[in-house]
């Protein structure tokens, strides 16, 4: 292992002259959500300042770090400091921070916080994890996210990386698969399977070659976990398979992974090159004579292919179909052959688990749930990003302390995607546990946490789910085929106003039906949005059939525009804006809106709210 | 047949092994790389490749959304409707895209100018609600807004 000493001192190296660089170094958040509010911008700009004004800086793309309502995120390390970092960052103010900031002169730009780890505050600057968001976090599976380089391999070594690989091949596989079942660790997939446990079947199972895969697919729409772990840590993921090939006996490994992640594909090819040139991964891996090699495959766009047996059939080029189990991957799996099947947070987990052990990691999370969760906070709330706090968190603390809350009043939270439920605010004291969610009537899932307000009807999510699971339904069983598209069918009928009281029994019963007669999970969980939104919203159902009425004014059918006379300014801006000439009026003059020639589009509502001159005096009811 | 269709088809194909069907998705995925979609020419070239009927073929591709079988505009709109978007009124914008342009999702504009589609989560629900324009992605749209960038595009 002197080898591995040799890469580890060079690894070291560089990162602290990094730290401890004589120039100024700027690091950047450029994971795709970071470029889509406007990273790329931010680095040509930063380029083209540097180069005008002659700074000899270093710059570096570092992956996200989590509060996504505060990107683009930009640090800077100016030399003899830690790194500062900056919020909501666009070109001008990445000018005056590299001008202004810099050069030490008087600014009004302050940074967010540092990212000294051991320090609380420097120069009147708190540290950036003592924000409300990040404060009751706990970062295990996230720890290098937006920290370091993640096409740098030099930079995850240094911060541990690989000693836990290092670790693990000294324990041999009982002793991995050991150490996994200590920590009690369960698939962070959605099913929450105890990890070491299949593990152990898989090594049990008879047949070669066995085959390691890792389920890359993220088919909850509106989940984006994986994703960013990938982007802003792929060595994790990989030194985590690395250690599952050789626990279960796998030569070879397949990464699925959705097409639609184009910069966490380019960021694990860089990752799996690198790894080879180091002896991580490849042929004789740190000289132990262990091989493992990594394939990527791209999935093509069905949810069903995140279910394990259809995943199988896609990479063997065939259409993602389910099919029954028994017989489980572990025994017969891909091409036959033993499998096992693991979602990317399990696997990233496994390095740190093996590095500080099974018992360490046991004391995070609940009885029954140990260790911690990522979760997309999204929806309407406040502090929007990527999360990770222990299991056994309550919602009430994920989503008002560090998500802030919402800003109109709480209605209900989404967890698990298509296949879980609406929690509403009874449930807000819940620990968030693989055990409670499931009592609750919703899932763990893979992490969406969607919190929704009084702007959100609930039918119309529950119409909004089974259009999804209706679609991607794979129509191999007739229950789930049929039954979805029914479900949806009088969901419809509901937000159009022509519900009748019956039909809540109706879709009851259906989705009782369909859970229980489906062969797989997207079929066995697709009611669940139906039956918890009729279980703890049942009043808005009631308001849809009795009163052809939606609380919310979501649905369209169900409501109207009008114009507040005595508040409208006159202004004509929702003339300018309605595309059928539905509004009008004289300048300065209360307008009129014709609901004959309305077709809902919503443009004057949204320029009579936010335009200056105009008086918020558009209301939909 | 399209004479450039077919030759970049056969290139892509031949870096396949014949008959070998498990490649199926990766060879739809190359060839629809380099030619921006599936053309019946092209599947007809994999058909033969790979000795598998059409069918089989059409069978395997309809099944995964990511496979287009019509040519595409100059600009392509990807509309999220993931449930970040949805929440956020994601649906308002695709009304507003289909009435525009007058079209339905997997669809392309008379004149070629846009292509349109629907996705399920683009990765940045922050922003939601988004659309990708290109390799664009507008976020924290509006009716309004949505309208104006349309114009912008030629
Ligand atoms: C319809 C459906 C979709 C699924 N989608 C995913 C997914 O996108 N990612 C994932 O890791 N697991 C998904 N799963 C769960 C997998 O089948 C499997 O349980 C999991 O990948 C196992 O890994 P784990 O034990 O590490 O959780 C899905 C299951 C079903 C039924
Ligand atoms: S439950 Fe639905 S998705 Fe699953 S195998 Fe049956 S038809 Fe296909
Ligand atoms: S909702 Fe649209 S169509 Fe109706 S009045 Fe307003 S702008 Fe005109
Ligand atoms: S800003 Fe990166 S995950 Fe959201
Ligand atoms: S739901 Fe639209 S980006 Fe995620």
């Amino acid at each position: 292992m002197n080898n591995f000493e040799t890469i580890q001192k060079k690894a070291l190296y560089e990162w602290q002259s990094l730290q401890e660089n004589p120039e100024p170094v700027i690091y950047i958040g450029m994971g795709s959500c970071g470029i889509a509010s406007g990273a790329d911008k931010v680095w040509k700009q930063v380029q083209e300042t540097i180069s005008k004004e002659k700074i000899n800086a270093k710059v570096l793309k570092v992956g996200c770090i989590g509060p996504c309502y505060l990107e683009p995120l930009l640090d800077i390390q100016k030399p003899g400091f830690p790194r500062f970092s900056f919020n909501n960052v666009d070109e001008q103010k990445t000018i005056r921070l590299l001008t202004e900031f810099l050069n030490g002169e008087e600014s009004k730009l302050k940074p967010l916080g540092h990212l000294d780890p051991q320090q609380k505050e420097i120069d009147g600057i708190r540290s950036f994890w003592d924000q409300p968001m990040l404060k009751n976090q706990e970062r295990i599976v996230l720890r290098n996210c937006g920290i370091i380089d993640p096409e740098n391999i030099n930079h995850y070594i240094a911060r541990d990386g690989f000693k836990g690989l290092l670790k693990a091949l000294n324990l041999g596989p009982e002793g991995i698969i050991d150490e996994i079942k200590k920590s009690g660790l369960r698939g962070r997939g959605g099913a929450g399977f105890p990890t070491g446990l299949k593990w152990q079947f898989c090594r049990e199972a008879k047949g070669k070659p066995k085959y390691l895969i890792c389920n890359a697919d993220e088919g909850d729409p509106g989940a984006f976990m994986n994703r960013s772990l990938m982007e802003g840590d792929p060595f994790a993921l990989l030194e985590g398979m690395v250690i599952a090939a050789h626990a279960i006996g796998a030569n070879t490994g397949y990464i699925y992974i959705r097409a639609e992640y184009p910069l966490a594909i380019e960021r694990l090819k860089i990752a799996i090159t690198q790894m080879i040139d180091l002896g991580f991964l490849g042929k004789n891996i740190l000289d132990t004579g262990f091989s493992f090699e990594i394939r990527l495959k791209e999935g093509a766009g069905a949810f069903v292919c995140g279910e394990e047996t259809a995943l199988i059939a896609s990479i063997e080029g065939q259409r993602g179909m389910p099919r029954s189990r028994p017989p489980f991957p572990a025994t017969s799996g891909l091409y036959g052959n033993p499998t096992n099947i693991n979602n990317v947070e399990t696997l990233a987990t496994i390095p740190k688990i093996l590095r500080e052990g099974g018992n360490w990691y046991a004391g995070f999370g609940t009885k029954t749930s140990k260790g911690t969760k990522t979760f997309a906070l999204v929806g309407k709330i406040r502090r929007a990003g990527l999360i990770e706090v222990p299991m056994g968190t309550t919602l009430r603390k994920i989503i008002f302390d560090t998500g802030g809350g919402p800003i109109k009043p709480f209605k209900a939270v989404q967890t698990g995607g298509p296949s879980g439920g609406c929690l509403s605010e009874k449930f807000l004291d819940l620990p968030v546990d693989f055990e409670s969610l499931t009592q609750a009537g919703s899932i763990m899932g893979s992490g969406g946490l969607i919190v929704m307000d009084e702007h959100t009807c609930m039918v119309d999510v529950a119409k909004y789910f089974l259009k999804f699971t209706s679609q991607e339904s794979c129509g191999k069983c007739v229950p789930c085929r049929i039954g979805t598209t029914r479900i949806l069918e009088i969901l419809e009928k509901i937000t159009q106003g022509k519900g009748e009281i019956k039909d809540l029994e109706i879709l009851e019963n259906l989705g009782d039906t369909v859970k229980n007669s489906s062969l797989c999970g997207l079929g066995q969980t697709a009611p669940n949005p139906v039956l918890t939104t009729i279980k703890y919203f049942k009043d808005e159902y009631l308001e849809h059939i009795e009163n052809k009425r939606c609380p919310a004014a979501v649905c369209r059918d169900l409501v109207e525009y009008r114009v507040i006379k005595k508040k409208c300014t006159g202004c004509q801006r929702c003339v300018n804006v309605c595309p059928t000439g539905a509004i009008t009026g004289p300048r300065s003059e209360p307008h009129n809106l014709d609901l004959s020639k309305c077709i809902k589009c919503r443009a004057c509502y949204e320029i009579c709210r936010f335009d200056a001159i105009a008086g918020d005096a558009i209301v939909i009811e | 047949m399209d004479v450039k269709i077919a030759n970049t088809t056969q290139s892509t194909l031949n870096k396949f092994p014949q008959k070998d069907k498990s490649n199926l998705i990766q060879i739809l995925q190359a060839v629809q790389e380099k030619d921006d979609f599936l053309s019946p020419e092209a599947i007809g070239s994999i058909s033969k490749h790979l000795r598998v009927s059409r069918s089989y073929i059409f069978g395997v591709a309809t099944f995964y959304s990511q496979f287009k079988f019509n040519p595409p505009g100059r600009h392509s709109i990807r509309i999220c409707l993931g449930t970040a978007c949805h929440v956020q009124g994601g649906d308002f914008l695709l009304n507003v895209l289909t009435s525009e342009l007058d079209i339905t999702t997997g669809e392309t504009t008379e004149d070629g100018k846009f292509d349109l589609d629907r996705v399920a989560c683009l990765g940045c629900c922050a922003l939601a609600p988004v659309v990708k324009i290109d390799n664009t992605i507008h976020s924290r749209m509006s009716v309004v807004k949505l309208k104006e960038i349309l114009d912008g595009y030629e």
